[in-house]
């Protein structure tokens, strides 16, 4: 256990939780903008409105009676999500990789048969997963086809990638990369690995597991410094325009890559973390600050041209 | 337009002072202790008869203590042996009576009044004593040598003085003289009389209207004391009070009046002997005893709006609720300057009442009892996935199943603690199990041991605030601190700065 000092903190630039709480999400994002993000349908809609790609929606289900359908409404796809609206740390997702006729089987190799996914989808509409136990909506949605490009740096899961945008500019960003402890899911605070990006490069800075600096994945054991986002550019004026779309001053967006399809927005968050500095080994305060004397209107390009070339 | 930083500190800043202001004044001009064990004295003051039989039936008559400003008189006693005791209420004040048929021999009466200073008792109604028929008549009272004499002092004193007050003043000075005048002298001289006597009959002379006070001071250890007498000379409508010793003197502190005016304390009938004597013991008791608050009450009108106005179940239960900001004090302060993570906001408030009720270590035991086979339960229900109002009303049952078996086995076993387990609150005890068994399912054990871990932390913080008997004595005594608890919450609610927990969360980062 080793402490610093408030000073050091304060020198360093940091931004704390009271900080975040008043300054940046009570002070830019305003409640009646949350169901936009809260809501992944919602958020999936308005992405799609603004042309931001995203996981291509095969089906919603909202009521009992739509589940006798299953069968018809799986019948045209060989592999799916099913995943509830307003779920929250990955409860009651199944991603079914492929099926055999009406078994279908699970990325982890466990069969269900058509009757256990209607089980599932009636747990979701009654409001199994969603914590406030009322009743919600499954998505079932494709799946994404994991990029073999992040294949060294992650354990049987898909990374993804977080970018904290302040204001429509994006200022850190961090790739969080599932590992055998955090059971293949991109969550920090369940064992996987954040590693920093460098806003100009797309390029690796530093990692961190559990809020503790490593150098390599405790699984795959390469070297994250070997990390490059490709088309860096367009996945952070993705997010940037994430701004426009939801009206959220302070916003994380998650973009995960597909084999096929590139970037793609995963999901919205009103409320990100601030693990996201430890895994970049700096603070966000002095980048805050440069957006903050920013008074110009600009467009999510020239924002990120901005972050690119004077946050970084 | 003033800054929203300037606003919340000046709003906090009155609330503050408000709240201060209220228990200075409070503390200052009401005498509202300020801590719980502040000691107050009562007194008890006996009066002792002592009585010789002259054969016969015999009575004694005793003049009872009137309520008076500033001392307030808790109860009243009398001890008749083998006399009958009554009392009665007259014009002129209320008297006890001790009466015997055959009454031989001596024998000793007693009667005992408890009281206690307080500085701000008013009696609701004062006796007057201004009568004056039981003076003597002067034409009677002077023989003729005396009267020139008498004459000869009164026109002195008349001469060196304004009023009836100044002149009483100068009456007792001449008397008092080391080098009396002749006229005082010889008035001196005269057989059996006093110097006190004296004066009186001077001022009846010229009827100025006075009255007797007589009393005891209370004075832990006294015995066998005749009464204090001083004067109360009026003049118009003002009262002056004199000390035939030292002239004119303020009310002295810590003096219990007996009777006000000028006939006699003590009468008997058929009695050859009496004496009346007084004597005084002190004991210190706590203030908080009610009686005295309601001293308190009926002195004044601010204190009317006291929670101890209140009747007693009332108070109780204002008294639980008063102790709740200062556990979300506690709360806001962990939370937001220390940054321990909780399972629920409140919910280590809601345990540190319970505590408060089981006593901390039983209380945590139970807790912990509980908690854990209430999570073993709650892991089964949770393989037949129900829908949440289902799962956590069948916690609620299993909780509450477990109560009363916890109960009965100990109850059986002879360990009575455990029948305070009642106190706990068991829909949030299931909700406690709700929520921590969903974040281990979702965050891991490590997290929920975090957090419940936190939430146990902030309860037992929460617990030795608020079962502090200061703390309890002031919330309740002391409502309008409740102000300060506020400004206290504004402030902190406003707080942008670090968190304590901050400082080992980013700790890897400021080495780098």
């Amino acid at each position: 256990m080793k402490f610093t000092t408030f000073g050091t903190l304060r020198r360093k630039g940091i931004v704390g939780m009271n900080y975040r709480n008043i300054e940046l999400i009570g002070r830019y994002n305003p409640r009646s903008r949350y169901p936009l993000v809260d809501n992944k349908l919602m958020t999936k809609s308005l992405a799609t409105e603004w042309g931001v790609p995203v996981t291509e929606l095969y089906a919603v289900i909202e009521q009992q009676s739509q589940v006798r359908k299953l069968h018809d409404i799986l019948l045209p796809y060989e592999s799916f999500v099913i995943k509830p609206d307003h779920g929250s740390g990955g409860k009651g997702i199944i991603v079914i990789s492929h099926r055999e006729g009406d078994t279908f089987i699970k990325t982890s190799g466990e069969a269900l048969s058509l009757t256990d996914l209607r089980k599932h989808v009636s747990n979701v509409l009654s409001g199994l997963y969603s914590l406030g136990g009322r009743y919600d909506t499954a998505i079932i949605e494709k799946v994404v086809a994991f990029d073999p490009m992040f294949s060294d740096f992650s354990f049987e899961g898909v990374p993804d990638i977080r970018i904290i945008v302040y204001r429509g500019y994006p200022v850190m960003a961090m790739m969080r990369c599932p590992t055998r402890e955090s059971d293949g899911k991109a969550n920090l605070h369940q064992g996987a690995v954040g590693v920093g990006i460098d806003l100009r490069s797309g390029a690796a800075l530093s990692a961190v597991k559990h809020d503790h600096p490593v150098t390599h994945h405790p699984d795959t054991h390469h070297d994250f410094l070997n990390l490059k986002v490709p088309q860096w550019e367009a996945v952070l004026t993705m997010a940037a325009s994430c701004y426009e779309m939801t009206g959220l001053g302070y916003v994380g967006a998650d973009i995960v890559f597909d084999k096929n399809e590139g970037a793609l927005l995963l999901e919205l968050n009103a409320r990100p973390g601030l693990a996201i500095q430890i895994a970049n080994g700096r603070g966000l305060r002095a980048r805050l600050d440069a957006v903050d004397a920013q008074k110009q209107l600009r467009t999510p390009q020239e924002r990120v041209q901005f972050s690119m070339n004077d946050l970084a | 337009m003033m800054s929203s930083r300037f606003q919340i500190i000046l709003i906090a800043m009155l609330l503050a002072m408000t709240g201060l202001f209220f228990t200075w004044y409070k503390v200052v001009y009401l005498g509202v202790p300020l801590t719980p064990h502040e000691k107050r004295s009562f007194f008890t003051v006996t009066a002792e008869v002592d009585l010789k039989s002259a054969g016969g039936a015999g009575s004694v008559i005793l003049r009872m203590p009137s309520e008076q400003k500033g001392i307030k008189i808790l109860e009243r006693e009398g001890e008749s042996g083998q006399f009958g005791m009554t009392t009665a209420t007259l014009a002129d004040g209320r008297y006890l009576q001790w009466a015997k048929r055959d009454f031989e021999g001596s024998t000793k009466l007693f009667y005992k009044v408890s009281l206690s200073p307080d500085a701000l008792y008013e009696p609701e109604r004062v006796e007057a004593g201004w009568n004056m028929a039981s003076i003597v008549d002067d034409t009677q009272y002077w023989e003729v040598s005396e009267q020139a004499a008498a004459a000869t002092i009164l026109d002195e004193a008349r001469a060196r003085s304004a009023d009836a007050v100044s002149l009483t003043a100068q009456l007792i000075d001449m008397f008092n003289n080391p080098v009396p005048t002749d006229a005082v002298r010889e008035l001196l001289a005269k057989k059996h009389e006093t110097k006190t006597s004296l004066i009186l009959a001077l001022l009846a002379h010229e009827k100025i209207a006075f009255r007797k006070v007589r009393g005891i001071p209370l004075e832990d250890g006294l015995k066998q004391r005749r009464t204090t007498t001083l004067l109360e000379v009026r003049d118009e409508d003002k009262a002056a009070l004199f000390s035939f010793k030292t002239g004119r003197i303020s009310m002295p502190e810590r003096f219990f009046v007996w009777y006000r005016g000028n006939g006699a304390i003590m009468t008997t009938k058929g009695i050859e002997k009496a004496k009346l004597r007084f004597s005084v013991t002190e004991s210190k008791v706590a203030a908080t005893a009610l009686s005295e608050r309601e001293a308190l009450r009926q002195g004044s009108d601010f204190l009317n709006f006291s929670l101890y106005t209140l009747p007693a179940t009332q108070q109780n239960a204002f008294k639980q609720l008063l102790l709740i900001p200062i556990g979300a004090l506690v709360v806001v302060f962990f939370r937001i300057l220390v940054g321990i993570r909780t399972m629920g906001t409140f919910m280590p408030v809601l345990f540190a009442l319970a505590f408060i009720q089981t006593t901390l270590i039983s209380g945590l035991m139970m807790f912990f009892a509980i908690l854990s086979s209430g999570l073993i339960v709650r892991s089964y229900l949770s393989r037949l996935q129900l829908l949440l109002v289902a799962r956590i009303s069948a916690v609620i049952i299993v909780v509450i199943a477990i109560m009363s078996v916890m109960s009965i086995v100990s109850y059986k076993l002879g360990i009575d603690e455990v029948l305070k387990i009642t106190f706990f609150p068991m829909i949030i005890l299931s909700w406690t199990i709700e929520r921590m068994s969903i974040l281990w399912e979702e965050a891991g054990g490590r997290e929920a041991m975090i957090q419940g871990g936190g939430s146990l932390i902030v309860a037992i913080a929460a617990f030795f605030a608020m079962d502090n008997s200061y703390v309890r004595h002031l919330t309740f005594t002391f409502p309008e601190l409740l102000l300060i608890v506020l400004s206290l919450v504004i402030l902190i609610g406003r707080y942008t700065g670090y968190r304590l927990s901050e400082l080992l969360r980013f700790a890897p980062l400021a080495h780098r």
